[in-house]
């Protein structure tokens, strides 16, 4: 392919351009169209979908940064190899200031580009995109007036829910409306955990002391799994859990069984509160 | 006191044994503990709030400094100061011997502490690979079946604070106290006894942190989150104490480095004509010296809220878990460049000394280095974007970190610009430093998915960081290590290193690596969390590749180890003075490399890259007659 090597003034940079479009034009409608469906965390909610077309993007954006470096290194080693024992020296360029100076416009432009971009679907697009936000939320989803809160519990080694609008019940189970904004109030009772639900897309800090807020709007019914994301000991890997978005009806019927359940339990447990300050039990593990 | 510098290798060996070095630091330093941990005892004692745990961290940190103290006693560290303070003479390298015994003791020659760092570092780096293939044992299987969960965790916290502690001094501890001093002209860096003490601490910090196996381990990892740490065992007190020892160690090393490249390099060497390695070590000396005081002071209120229950980190005694975290991460971030700005150097350093060219571009280069250095500083939030932390910083974050891609990329152009019409030859420095390229490439990209909030929120926490970490620290770092070792060695060990097994450890590791995290991104992508020993059952069939995988990667580094003990100890080939051909200043002197050096202070020229350049004068000078020596 690269028989230009040998002669005087091969044309190398409009091969390389060549082979890295071919190569581009190959790869980014693959990425977009066919890992791109594929890849996380879904379409479940609102948050999520924005997760998703963030890694869509930056995936079919960087891919083709990669792949010039690479088609350069790669070329440059094939045309530019010695070959034989002797050792014979280059050309003494040391630099060339048009060069320099496009790759200087070109990742500084790719890089402003691209916190921009970041920037504006955090703040107006994802509202926030499911992260948590402490205790007072800048980035409020659409229909947050209407939302209903969850306060999520982690505790060494375990997620509880509370649900302070609905009577106040606690339960190990945790569901949510669809269509409807949820606020998470994620905190914890004795170290840091971290509240990875990760169908919802929605990933917030457990930590002693603080209400940190994230949000997020289901789009459709169905299952996720709730994890912890961040070293709690031990069991770290054992905070594994089943969530479900239901619909309005199954919700409301989900929650009044959850409620008569808890019933015997529910004056036992403290006063709601959007914090909770224990102990610390040192030595625990 | 041990005799004079006159001593030799005919000596019988009690006297090499009895006397200040390794062994009597180890036995002082053993003493020194239970010395310690009894006194700490008498202080606790009657102190309800000191004993209300089942056991006494008070005792335990006070062996660890008499611990520390013993050590560098019976290393003969205060063997210098008190002798002054009783009127004797001033002497530099007053008792260093020939032969192998001054590897095992104190000694000032910058050319041996390179090499103390090479083994020591060398063998605590195998040690935190071993921890590796432990882990990657446990986790053939979904559910917990090799090691219970307390020692798994156990393992991914020794696993990660000894790699990153023994990697932060991986490039600079070996390659730059053995070779900066050659390449700036220098008989020595500015503070030889600093120099010593920063290698001696370094095998003290990883013997303390492994002495939290002997204290049930800790449950950490290498972050040591607050509260979390304050709840652990007593393993969590080695922990604490062996960073403490290593960033002392680093802002030593920081220090000693500055001031020898600003202060003694030879006449001509200007700033312009500096090898970029130096700039490298420069701007990692930035960062190691700033970064580096803040992780103590971090892990001094770790120790208090253990030791004297203070509430520093503890939400319900008015404290903040966020005060951790921002403490660590700002130590952290610059620490991971404190990682790959070393690698930048030594790949940049090799590239025109197997191009034939010079350094395309070598200001961008300067300006890259010290870009990140400086930008490094300003993204540690992007660690805590959904951490609870104020909402409204999060863009500005999120612009920092992308914006530290623009420096990065300089060094990337000059890669390109010095292969671009370059007579490239494929030895196996120069694989190393290619491959540092490549694998640097993906662990960069794959950074930007974790500055951009939206995507971060997906991604942080998971195996997906943790692959784009090793992308960089081992696809970068450690890649680098290696061309340099395959650079180098044959300067500072006077062999040659055996070349079929070099390539053979180039393509395994190569191609394993990449097998080897490739996959994670993925596993990180379907929503497997960091530091878990059991996961989804789904994920079985990826993660049994990865181990088989990482376990050929391991089985790659027993070939460096089987060649290095091959060349060194077995077939011992005389290494030649300059086998590369290069014009470095380094490799102008003898090999092996004489105890002062250079006769007389040379006087350097130009640039070390002038390759292709008609009637080029050499790089420096040797033996200027007219010019009289400067410095010691």
């Amino acid at each position: 392919m690269i028989t230009v090597a040998g002669q005087r003034l091969p044309r190398h940079g409009v091969w390389m351009g060549a082979i890295w479009l071919v190569l581009t034009a190959i790869s980014v409608p693959l990425i977009v169209f066919v890992l791109g469906p594929h890849l996380p965390p879904g379409r479940m909610t609102a948050e999520a979908s924005d997760q998703t077309s963030a890694n869509i993007v930056l995936t079919a954006l960087l891919f083709p940064l990669l792949l010039l470096v690479v088609v350069v290194f790669s070329y440059s080693l094939v045309a530019f190899r010695q070959t034989g024992a002797a050792v014979e020296d280059g050309p003494p360029l040391r630099g060339h200031g048009p060069t320099q100076a496009t790759w200087l416009v070109f990742t500084g432009v790719t890089v402003i580009a691209l916190a921009v971009w970041g920037s504006y679907t955090l703040v107006q697009t994802a509202r926030g995109a499911g992260g948590g936000q402490g205790p007072s939320p800048t980035d409020l989803p659409k229909g947050h007036q209407t939302r209903m809160q969850i306060q999520v519990l982690g505790q060494q080694w375990e997620w509880t829910f509370r649900y302070p609008t609905l009577g106040d019940f606690e339960t190990r189970q945790l569901a949510l409306p669809v269509n409807r904004v949820t606020e998470f109030h994620v905190t914890s009772l004795d170290i840091t955990h971290s509240f990875w639900a990760y169908g919802l897309g929605v990933k917030a800090d457990a930590v002693p002391g603080v209400d940190n807020i994230a949000f997020v709007t289901p789009k459709r019914t169905g299952k996720f799994t709730v994890r912890c994301a961040e070293l709690c000991g031990l069991w770290h890997g054992h905070m594994y859990r089943t969530g479900y978005v239901m619909s309005q009806s199954d919700f409301m019927s989900w929650a009044s069984q959850q409620k008569a359940a808890d019933a015997a339990n529910v004056h036992d447990l403290p006063p709601y509160s959007r914090t909770y300050f224990p102990k610390p039990q040192h030595r625990a593990g | 006191m041990p005799v004079e510098a006159t001593a030799t290798d005919q000596r019988p060996l009690w006297q090499g044994v009895v006397g200040f070095n390794l062994l009597t630091g180890l036995l002082l330093g053993i003493g020194g503990f239970f010395l310690g941990a009894w006194i700490g005892g008498q202080i606790a004692v009657g102190h309800d709030y000191l004993l209300g745990t089942d056991q006494n961290d008070v005792g335990l940190f006070m062996g660890y400094l008499f611990g520390t103290i013993g050590w560098l006693a019976g290393l003969g560290f205060f063997n210098y100061p008190l002798g002054r303070m009783a009127g004797r003479p001033a002497s530099l390298r007053h008792h260093e011997f020939g032969g192998v015994g001054r590897y095992f003791r104190l000694c000032t020659d910058h050319k041996v502490v390179g090499i103390q760092y090479f083994f020591g570092v060398g063998i605590f780096f195998f040690i935190g690979g071993l921890n590796a293939m432990l882990m990657r044992t446990e986790l053939l299987r979904p559910t917990e079946h090799a090691w219970s969960a307390g020692n798994y965790i156990t393992l991914v916290g020794l696993h990660g604070t000894m790699m990153i502690m023994m990697t932060s001094a991986f490039i600079v501890g070996p390659f730059a106290n053995f070779l900066l001093p050659l390449m700036i002209g220098a008989r020595r860096l500015a503070f030889p006894r600093i120099e010593a003490l920063t290698f001696w601490l370094t095998p003290l910090a990883g013997l303390v942190l492994m002495s939290a196996i002997a204290r049930g381990g800790f449950a950490t990892g290498w972050t040591g989150y607050a509260p979390l740490a304050d709840e652990a065992r007593a393993g969590q007190d080695a922990y604490i104490y062996a960073f403490i020892i290593i960033g002392i160690s680093l802002t030593l090393l920081g220090v000693n480095l500055l001031a020898t490249v600003i202060t003694m390099r030879a006449p001509g060497l200007t700033w312009s004509r500096l090898p970029i390695f130096v700039w490298a070590v420069l701007s990692t000396s930035i960062l190691m010296a700033l970064a580096a005081p803040v992780l103590v002071a971090a892990m001094l209120m770790s120790v208090m809220d253990r030791a004297a229950n203070s509430g520093y980190y503890i939400a319900s005694q008015g404290g903040s878990p966020y005060l951790y975290e921002n403490l660590f991460w700002f130590f952290g971030h610059p620490e991971v460049y404190i990682l790959a700005l070393p690698g930048f150097g030594i790949v940049l350093e090799i590239l025109p000394v197997f191009a034939r060219k010079p350094l395309w571009g070598y200001r961008l280069a300067v300006a890259g280095m010290l870009g990140v250095t400086l930008l490094s500083f300003m993204v540690w939030q992007h660690h805590l974007f959904v951490s609870g932390m104020n909402s409204s910083l999060r863009p500005f974050y999120m612009f920092t970190t992308e914006l530290i891609s623009i420096p990065t990329g300089f060094i990337f152009l000059n890669g390109m610009g010095t292969l671009w019409r370059g007579r490239i030859r494929f030895t196996v420095p120069m694989l190393f430093a290619l491959a540092f390229f490549f694998n640097f490439l993906i662990g960069g990209l794959s950074g930007v998915f974790l500055s951009d909030v939206p995507s971060d929120v997906t991604t942080h926490g998971s195996y997906f960081v943790m692959a784009h970490f090793h992308y960089t620290i081992m696809g970068g770092l450690v890649f680098a290590f290696f061309a340099a070792t395959y650079y180098w060695l044959p300067k500072m060990l006077g062999v040659v290193l055996n070349e079929r097994l070099a390539r053979i450890h180039f393509w395994l590791m190569f191609i394993f690596f990449n097998l080897t995290f490739f996959p994670l991104f993925a596993a990180g992508f379907i929503g497997m969390p960091r530091r878990v020993s059991t996961y989804a059952p789904g994920l079985q069939g990826l993660n049994d590749f990865v181990s088989a995988f990482a376990f050929v990667l391991g089985f790659s580094m027993l070939i460096f180890l089987a060649n290095l003990v091959y060349s060194l100890v077995f077939a011992r080939i005389p290494a030649e003075e300059n086998p590369w051909q290069s014009k470095g200043l380094e490799w102008q002197v003898p090999t092996p490399v004489p105890v002062m050096n250079f006769e007389r202070i040379p006087v350097v020229n130009t640039t070390p890259y002038e390759y292709g350049v008609e009637g080029a004068p050499p790089v420096a000078t040797l033996a200027p007659g007219a010019v009289a020596a400067a410095g010691s």
